[in-house]
């Protein structure tokens, strides 16, 4: 049945044409950015390429594999105790807490269990790692978004975590402490007091931060709202960590994986925020850094006696077998899938980082939002470089 | 009257000498000062220490020099000519603003009757030259900066003005020199010992006033145009060696020219209420160099201290907060002047 011309159709289709016309004499074409890979909001070697219109990002696409150092083969031509040193490179800010996962997959491979004493002292060295990576973004984050006074205080204050970390371990960043079976060395005299001094000053910290970054109107205003991220999105791309946390998902693998080093003993809160948004992030890392620094005090107190190191033979050979660990690590989830075939060092490792997951996010989050907005982004997911392209 | 009696030729050769001198001294100390050194101790360091001996004062005089040495690079893709003429546009609009900032009753370049007018057009030439350098450096970021730049600079060209027309009104004259006298001149409330600097009647002209400066010559709350966390150096990006030095002397200079503004507009000027006469002409300098510097202090702490906003979160401010207070406050002045 022929039915009667639609005109409304019709007029729609000349407004488009109309259109189309004024839009080809106006063209003024979309603009290609390379942000990176040598951009200081990337922090190392990122790079985004950025499709604009004005100011307003159309597609955003992170490109990776700049540092890119192979270290998931390099484990295979390595020792297990050779390979703690490639892996403390991998997120290098917060170095430590990354040799543990490692680590303990070895161990459950080997069926040996680092003594008590060596399991706190991971733990306390663990989440001092945490906190200087924390209290840095803490400032960090003000930089990327103007402000040049907090990132100066940023990393006044985390030295003297980073002292703590060199007092124990001898290495400031690359700390390699951890052995099969326990640690180099016990804690040297005088760190305990020492370490609860400083905690007590990364408090004070955290209430400047407070004041100065998270309470400033001007700050506020470029945070809130700004890339929201909802739960199940972020879950979905496999974003971890307190970047999950913020957006209100309540899950946290020191309470709520298998358990590992002294968590299950500890009384912590896992923090979280409804929003979603840049300043949740900020706001979720700033109490989970208060958070870490009163799990530190817990275990000062309770520091068990005993030897840090188990019956280990002298040249290790890591039975037949596959583990996969996986850790709350500062930036998020870390896991290692260990497969061994019996030798002196690994068949296989696969690496599963968190930077990695949670920059996968950027093209879907960065649709629609303005230049500016997209380092406060950036910089509110903290990722480290090293731990994306490893 | 000086002393001294010269010749037509003689004065203008040494007041160019003097606006010539005036602008990278100015800058000098501003940026050695307030970047180097206050900046510093807010952010508990100490800055550099050891150029010059006492506290680093040498170390921008050799970044000075070192930039004159650098080599002049242009890009590829650049208009040269536009390139390389952008950074003494800026730097001129700079130095035209000091022709008419009284520093004595009979020091003053020109003694124009529109000073005010005249100062607020020649400082915002520089938008001409951040423009040209962001269009003819041939770079992306370069252009997205000048753009906001150019945005930015106009949105707040109006709220500086409205906050100069509350004390032109006031002072019923546009001449400098004469709202510095009126400032030293006149009471208010009868109490005449202070004389009546205007940022006691127009305190809100002087807050719109700072914040307006503090983005015309985009400082941190405002400093999209160059900001270095986004689009790394925006406009000056490309610029290297004696051109990038241009600009930054561009920048610090355009910040002591608004702070003398300022100082003039609304502190009185080089006056000191009891000195008048020769004495002024002698301490009138001094005085004006404390008092801009203090309200430089004021500029470089909100600088130091504040994150930056967003561009369209400036506009909004400008137009929806600043110039509607502007409005207000121009309001009152008026309504004031006629009742009082």
């Amino acid at each position: 049945m022929p039915s009667a011309p639609d005109f409304e159709l019709e007029r729609s289709a000349m407004r488009h044409l109309a259109d189309a016309q004024i839009n080809v004499e106006l063209d003024t074409g979309d603009m290609i950015l390379n942000l990176g890979p040598q951009h200081p909001a990337t922090h190392g070697t990122l790079r985004l390429v950025v499709r604009l219109d004005g100011e307003r990002v159309l597609a955003a696409d992170p490109v990776i594999g700049y540092m890119h150092r192979g270290y998931e083969k390099l484990t295979e031509f390595r020792t297990y105790p050779q390979v703690t040193t490639l892996i403390n490179r991998i997120d290098w800010l917060s170095s430590f807490a990354n040799e543990v996962p490692f680590v303990h997959a070895a161990e459950t491979l080997m069926e040996v269990a680092a003594p008590p004493r060596a399991q706190a002292i991971r733990t306390i060295l663990t989440e001092l790692s945490r906190i200087s990576t924390f209290i840095l973004f803490l400032g960090e984050m003000g930089l990327q978004v103007g402000a040049l006074t907090p990132a100066f205080y940023g990393f006044r204050d985390r030295e003297h975590v980073l002292n703590l970390i060199e007092g124990a371990t001898g290495g400031r960043f690359h700390p390699n402490f951890n052995r099969i079976g326990g640690l180099k060395d016990d804690l040297p005299w005088g760190w305990v007091s020492e370490t609860r001094q400083v905690m007590r000053m990364m408090l004070d910290s955290c209430d400047q931060f407070e004041d100065l970054v998270a309470g400033n109107e001007i700050f506020l205003q470029r945070t809130k709202g700004i890339g929201v991220i909802p739960g199940e999105i972020g879950a979905a791309y496999g974003v971890s960590g307190s970047n999950l946390r913020a957006s209100g998902v309540d899950w946290d693998l020191r309470r709520d994986g298998p358990p590992y080093l002294s968590y299950p003993e500890l009384d912590f809160k896992v923090w979280t925020h409804p929003d979603g948004d840049s300043f949740s992030r900020y706001w979720v890392r700033l109490q989970e850094t208060r958070e870490s620094v009163r799990m530190v005090l817990q275990l000062l107190d309770g520091l068990p006696a005993g030897p840090v190191m188990a019956k280990v033979p002298r040249i290790i050979k890591v039975p037949e077998g596959e583990a996969w660990v996986e850790v709350e690590n500062p930036l998020g989830q870390m896991g290692y899938y260990v497969i061994s075939k019996g030798a002196t060092g690994p068949f296989r490792v696969k690496i599963r980082s968190a930077s990695f997951s949670n920059v996968s996010i950027l093209p879907w989050l960065l649709r629609g939002v303005y230049v500016p907005d997209v380092v406060t982004i950036l910089a509110s997911l903290y990722f480290i470089l090293g731990d994306i392209d490893r | 009257m000086l002393a001294l009696e010269i010749g037509w030729g003689t004065t203008l050769a040494i007041k160019t000498l003097v606006v010539l001198m005036i602008i990278p001294l100015g800058a000098l100390i501003l940026g050695y000062v307030f970047l180097l050194k206050m900046m510093s101790h807010m952010q508990s360091r100490l800055g550099p220490m050891d150029p010059g001996g006492f506290h680093g004062w040498f170390q921008l005089i050799g970044d000075g020099m070192k930039f004159i040495q650098k080599e002049d690079i242009m890009p590829d893709g650049a208009d040269r000519r536009v390139f390389a003429g952008a950074p003494a546009v800026v730097l001129i609009s700079t130095f035209l603003v000091f022709l008419v900032i009284p520093m004595g009753p009979d020091l003053v370049v020109k003694d124009l009757d529109v000073g005010v007018f005249y100062a607020l057009a020649v400082s915002s030439l520089s938008v001409i030259g951040v423009l040209m350098a962001g269009w003819a450096s041939a770079n992306k970021y370069a252009l997205l900066g000048a753009l906001r730049a150019a945005g930015q600079l106009i949105a707040y060209e109006l709220p500086l003005l409205l906050a100069v027309t509350g004390v032109v009104i006031q002072a019923g004259t546009m001449n400098l020199n004469q709202i510095v006298i009126q400032q030293q001149e006149n009471a208010i409330f009868g109490v005449d010992w202070i004389g009546n600097p205007y940022i006691l009647t127009q305190f809100v002209g002087f807050a719109l006033f700072i914040i307006a400066a503090q983005a015309e010559l985009t400082q941190t709350p405002f400093d999209m145009p160059v900001a270095e966390s986004e689009l790394v150096s925006g406009y000056m990006v490309e610029y290297t060696g004696f051109r990038f030095l241009f600009f930054f002397m561009g920048e610090f200079g355009t910040a002591f020219a608004f702070s003398a503004i300022a100082a003039t507009l609304f502190l009185g000027g080089y006056a000191v209420p009891w000195v008048h006469g020769d004495a002024a002409n002698w301490i009138g300098p001094f005085v004006l160099f404390g008092k801009l510097m203090l309200v430089a202090f004021l500029m470089f702490w909100a600088r130091f201290t504040y994150p930056r906003l967003r561009e369209d979160q400036l506009q909004a401010f400008a137009w929806k907060f600043l110039i509607p207070i502007g409005l207000a406050n121009l309001l009152f002045t008026a309504f004031f002047k006629v009742a009082l």
